[in-house]
């Protein structure tokens, strides 16, 4: 530790701190923009500056040390002033050459009350220019459809280059030219190629680098924000949902180091359009072959029609990828209430079930900690596309000291080099057996990480390789008491939740597949849109968009979409997370447990909560680890893996190919999504150019 | 420095190979470097591909230094972009590079100009021919033999309009030319008889000392003119301003300030303007009906108020994200939508219509 006084305060700080951070320590605000923590330091914007006594210039505080001050003349500790006349006049030296260039555009410039440069120079500017010349001007950039920009505005602090570069691992973006003339730019204005780009408009201080899609959309003082969770991968990243009225506006990513650091992949941010287009509002039967209007007591009417006259067996349920827990735990009990087992919310076909132990499904090493393994071994999974944080966590764990990472599976493309050491289960099979030369990596580390995607369990012999990757994790003790490295990552933000409340058919009971394939005569859905089913089953689907599931429906009730109900999510690590309401659902729709409330009464099964406070003290009493919000209840380790290792089974020789065929269209949302299909639509043209 | 761009798609060439001897020279100088850090020979890389390429680099030729130093092509465009001595339009046969810089401008680098936009046109563009193209740059330092050029590799210096029509007339018709001085100097000696150095009382000692005596010298016959007593004189009848404004406005005092009258003399308010103040009367804002609210613009509300459904603006009257850790059952004010939505109405023995 290194003493240092900042402005007369004296603190303790680590030596390796720079100063704007002492600064922070000790209770003072450094004005800054290029200066990000998560991000390397540049240096480039001097509004940082701070005074050290003895120094005889001011120094920009983010890119000194606390241990390269010398210290005073009796050997006193090094003093800076963060507040006297001299670093006020150099900052605001600074904050005049910065508006030099920059345009009066604030009233039409959507960073407008979001600004960095415009709250700074609240404190620091000048009213008046003394500038007389002409503005520099910079033609604009098309940088695809995510991404606006408006270049006469930047500052060229370079936030937006080192994002793209070291967190997105993608390098498209750069600065050509030079000095006053130089511009942010991608190669010849091609698109961005990554799957996090918005982030670099949120972290642009200025009005450069806006969201194209919701250009002029709103203001940020007029929406009512909502903390909440995204579902639309299993990695449950914090955001916060700012609606106006009854429309949700957009989604931003909220600050929490256990998941997503302060980053948020696209899909997460721009389904917003999705949330509003092609809604299901009413009520729909189909008479004679085509969908028709209906009110609540009609659609139920029809349904207890058909369930009275069905025998239980012959009645099913699936659930999909976007249903909350409370939702899947009303629809549990209605299923019990009519003495159905079949149940299933694994509609990709997988067969990991709560029987095998709590450990045995989730991502126990958690993804805080993939910045701890010291050895990587990822199977049957693409993680860029099927839980982008997650591969930002990797990414970042191998900036930090490049560990030994090797991928079993499709070659993709990761953001960072790895070892390819084969397609499929066999080869992951030679790994197990010591027929490579990666085991005795895996063995030789201290934590290492063991990451099985869906390419690996959702096939066809998917538990005999879940299992086959658990007895490679207690081969090479991936399992103590203080680490487990036994790592399933989930595509699914309803998995895991359904998998701890036990939503997997019963003992003799049918699977989501031979449900979807005909072997039931009436399949209640509940927002799968994801599964084929065959005809002849009588559909009751319970979802919000007029996807896939609707189309093949007999009744439709439409239900809230993740931003219009509370509800519980449990992440892939285990993690329980709460979203809120930050609007109302359209129309006729309703949340879901509350549908389902009402339907069991129309079957004669009432179930026994009038209120949602109701349903979670059921669901609680029967499954208390969901009362923890925010936390990851401690699963049972080496014993549960143990019990899957034992499993055996042939693993087979298929190759591993993930799921996610497109990373912007995975779901019924993202589908409804305009701005997701032109995104789609491009990144399948740069994979195409890329194959050329 | 002119807004520049790649040139345009017509004019770039399909593609970009190295030549044999230049491919040598691309495997010599990665080879320099430890592996993985072959992007180090980028420079190198650029400027024979600039030479190969006759004086400027296509956009081909930087992808294809992209791919040999596995380098985003991004990178290589913003070294080709960051350097002035890439050129990234055609230059001409003969690309000049002027110099316009203070002292070649002192010694007629304006005449030269003239000449080069007469001859040549506008620069950065090249002639009809082909032959030529022009380019002011900043100091080339070969100020001692200024106005000078450098065209391709050589410099061509002690330019006058003469020898410098002759110099692009005898390059456009491709007679030889003599780079270095082109006014017959050797290279930057003395231009005129001036032998300096063969001065003998150099080598004798003479010179030692002799700036002190001519000072001293000088002292003593300025005593003898009276000329030092006469400028100490006028000095003290008729001083220099300390510090003209140079022509440049200066500030002005304000018209009726208290810190004016106070300077003056007076008391920075007077008792007469006390009392106007104290006048209600006058008061600009009416203070006397303390209490009156402003009636709200709109029935649209920003601020923690109730919530009103109504108008579709659900605003939360406590934090909507729990404690880590609260069972949400627990949580105070739990907001879970059953609050303001009636709950579905079912009447299960209608039947469906």
């Amino acid at each position: 530790m290194a003493k240092i006084i900042v402005d007369g305060v004296e603190v303790d700080v680590p030596p390796e701190f720079t100063l704007l951070q002492a600064a922070e320590a000790a209770g003072a605000e450094i004005p800054r923009f290029c200066f990000h923590e998560r991000l390397s330091i540049a240096g480039n914007c001097r509004m940082c500056l701070v005074e050290v006594k003895g120094a005889p210039k001011p120094v920009a505080s983010c890119a000194w040390g606390v241990r390269d001050c010398r210290p005073g003349p009796n050997g006193e500790p090094p003093e800076i002033l963060t507040k006297s006349s001299t670093v006020k006049k150099a900052r605001e030296g600074v904050m005049e050459f910065l508006l030099i260039n920059h345009p009066l555009d604030c009233p039409i410039c959507d960073q407008g009350g979001q600004c960095d440069l415009q709250d700074q120079a609240m404190a620091y500017g000048v009213d008046t220019s003394r500038y007389h010349e002409n503005k520099r001007a910079v033609p604009d950039k098309y940088l695809g459809p995510l991404i606006k920009t408006s270049m006469n505005r930047c500052i060229h602090c370079t936030r937006c280059i080192r994002f793209t570069t070291e967190v997105a691992g993608v390098e498209d973006l750069g600065a050509i030219w030079r000095g006053e003339d130089m511009e942010i730019t991608s190669y010849l204005e091609k698109a961005l190629g990554s799957e996090l780009q918005s982030n670099a408009a949120d972290l642009c201080p200025v009005g450069a680098l806006t969201h194209k899609p919701e250009a002029f959309h709103y203001r940020p003082w007029e929406l009512s924000k909502t903390d909440s969770v995204d579902v639309m991968d299993a990695v449950g990243s914090s955001i916060r949902v700012d609606s106006r009225g009854r429309e949700v506006m957009r989604i931003l990513p909220r600050v929490n180091e256990a998941v997503n650091e302060e980053w948020i992949t696209d899909k997460a941010r721009h389904i917003v359009d999705g949330l509003r287009l092609q809604r299901l509002d009413r009520p729909f039967v189909r008479v004679d072959g085509r969908l028709q209007v209906a009110t609540w007591p009609q659609a139920f009417a029809a349904i207890a029609e058909r369930v009275k006259g069905t025998h239980r067996n012959k009645i099913g349920a699936i659930a999909g990828d976007l249903a909350s827990v409370e939702d899947l735990f009303a629809l549990k009990s209605l299923m019990t209430a009519l003495g159905v087992a079949n149940i299933d919310a694994r509609q990709d076909g997988s067969q990991m079930s709560p029987a095998h132990g709590r450990a045995s499904y989730l991502f126990n090493a958690t993804i805080a900690g993939i910045e701890e393994a010291d050895a990587i071994l990822i199977v049957g999974s693409n993680p860029r596309i099927e839980a982008s944080l997650v591969n930002v966590r990797i990414r970042k764990r191998w900036r930090m000291a490049p560990p030994p990472i090797a991928l079993i599976g499709e070659r993709v493309d990761l953001t960072y080099p790895y070892a390819y050491l084969g397609a499929g289960a066999e080869t992951l099979a030679d790994v197990a057996a010591g027929r490579h030369s990666f085991l005795d990596t895996l063995k030789g580390a201290k934590r290492p990480l063991i990451i099985v995607g869906p390419g690996a369990y959702a096939g066809a012999n998917g538990l005999a390789v879940l299992s086959l990757a658990a007895q490679l994790a207690v081969t090479v003790g991936a399992v103590s008491d203080e680490w487990n490295g036994f790592s399933v990552l989930h595509t699914a933000a309803s998995r895991v939740g359904a998998l701890d409340l036990g939503f997997v058919p019963g003992e003799g009971a049918l699977s989501a597949r031979e449900m979807a394939d005909g072997a039931v005569e009436v399949l209640f859905n509940l927002g799968a849109d994801e599964v084929d089913i065959a005809p002849g089953a009588f559909v009751i689907y319970q979802g919000t968009h007029g996807d896939r599931g609707a189309h093949r429906a007999d009744v439709i009730l439409p239900g809230a979409t993740y931003t219009e109900k509370s509800g519980t999510y449990v992440n892939t690590e285990g993690r329980v997370q709460m979203a809120n309401r930050a609007a109302f659902a359209p129309g006729d729709a309703r949340e879901d447990w509350a549908i389902l409330r009402a339907l069991s009464d129309v079957l004669g099964h009432r179930l026994p909560f009038d209120s949602l406070a109701a349903l979670r003290q059921r669901l609680y009493a029967e499954h208390p680890h969901f009362a923890a919000i925010d936390s990851i209840a401690p699963s049972d380790g080496a014993a549960g893996l143990n019990a899957l290792a034992a499993l055996g089974g042939s693993p087979g020789r298929e190759a591993f190919t993930s799921p996610v065929k497109d990373f912007y269209l995975t779901n019924p949302i993202a589908r409804s999504s305009q701005v997701m299909a032109e995104c789609s639509a491009l990144a399948r043209n740069l994979r195409l150019e890329a194959a050329e | 420095m002119a807004v520049r761009r790649l040139a345009p798609d017509d004019i770039q060439p399909k593609s970009f190979a190295f030549s044999p001897e230049n491919e040598i020279f691309a495997q010599e100088q990665i080879a320099k470097y430890p592996p993985g850090r072959q992007a180090s020979a980028v420079i190198p890389l650029l400027w024979r591909a600039q030479e190969q390429t006759g004086g400027w680099l296509p956009r081909k030729a930087i992808e294809a230094i992209a791919v040999r130093l596995d380098m985003p092509d991004i990178r290589v465009l913003e070294v080709a972009t960051f350097y002035t001595m890439f050129n990234l339009d055609p230059v001409g046969k003969h690309f000049i590079q002027f110099c316009g810089t203070t002292p070649c401008a002192l010694r007629g680098a304006g005449e030269i100009k003239k000449i080069l936009e007469r001859r040549v046109g506008e620069q950065s563009h090249v002639s009809a021919d082909g032959n030529f193209s022009w380019l002011e740059v900043e100091c080339l330092g070969a100020c001692c033999n200024a106005p000078m050029v450098q065209i391709n590799h050589d410099y061509y210096e002690d330019l006058a309009p003469e020898n410098f029509e002759k110099l692009l007339d005898d390059l456009a018709a491709g007679r030889p030319v003599k780079p270095g001085p082109q006014s017959g100097r050797r290279s930057s000696e003395p231009a005129d008889a001036v032998k300096t150095l063969t001065d003998p009382a150099l080598y004798d000692g003479s010179v030692v000392g002799a700036w002190r005596k001519r000072f001293e010298e000088e002292a003593i016959k300025a005593v003898e003119t009276g000329e030092a007593a006469n400028a100490t004189a006028t000095a003290a009848a008729n001083p220099k301003p300390a510090k003209p404004d140079a022509g440049r406005a200066i500030g002005t005092e304000s018209a009726d300030t208290p810190a004016k009258r106070v300077k003056e003399g007076d008391a920075p308010v007077s008792a007469a303007e006390r009392k106007d103040a104290a006048d209600q009367t006058r008061a600009s804002v009416d203070q006397t009906s303390k209490g009156a609210v402003p009636t709200p613009q709109s029935d649209k509300s920003y601020g923690a108020t109730p919530s009103k459904p109504g108008s579709g603006q659900a605003t939360p009257d406590a934090p909507t994200t729990p404690v880590a850790g609260t069972p949400p059952s627990d949580a105070p004010a739990r907001r879970d939508g059953s609050e303001s939505k009636p709950d579905v109405v079912v009447d299960p023995t209608k039947k469906p219509s």
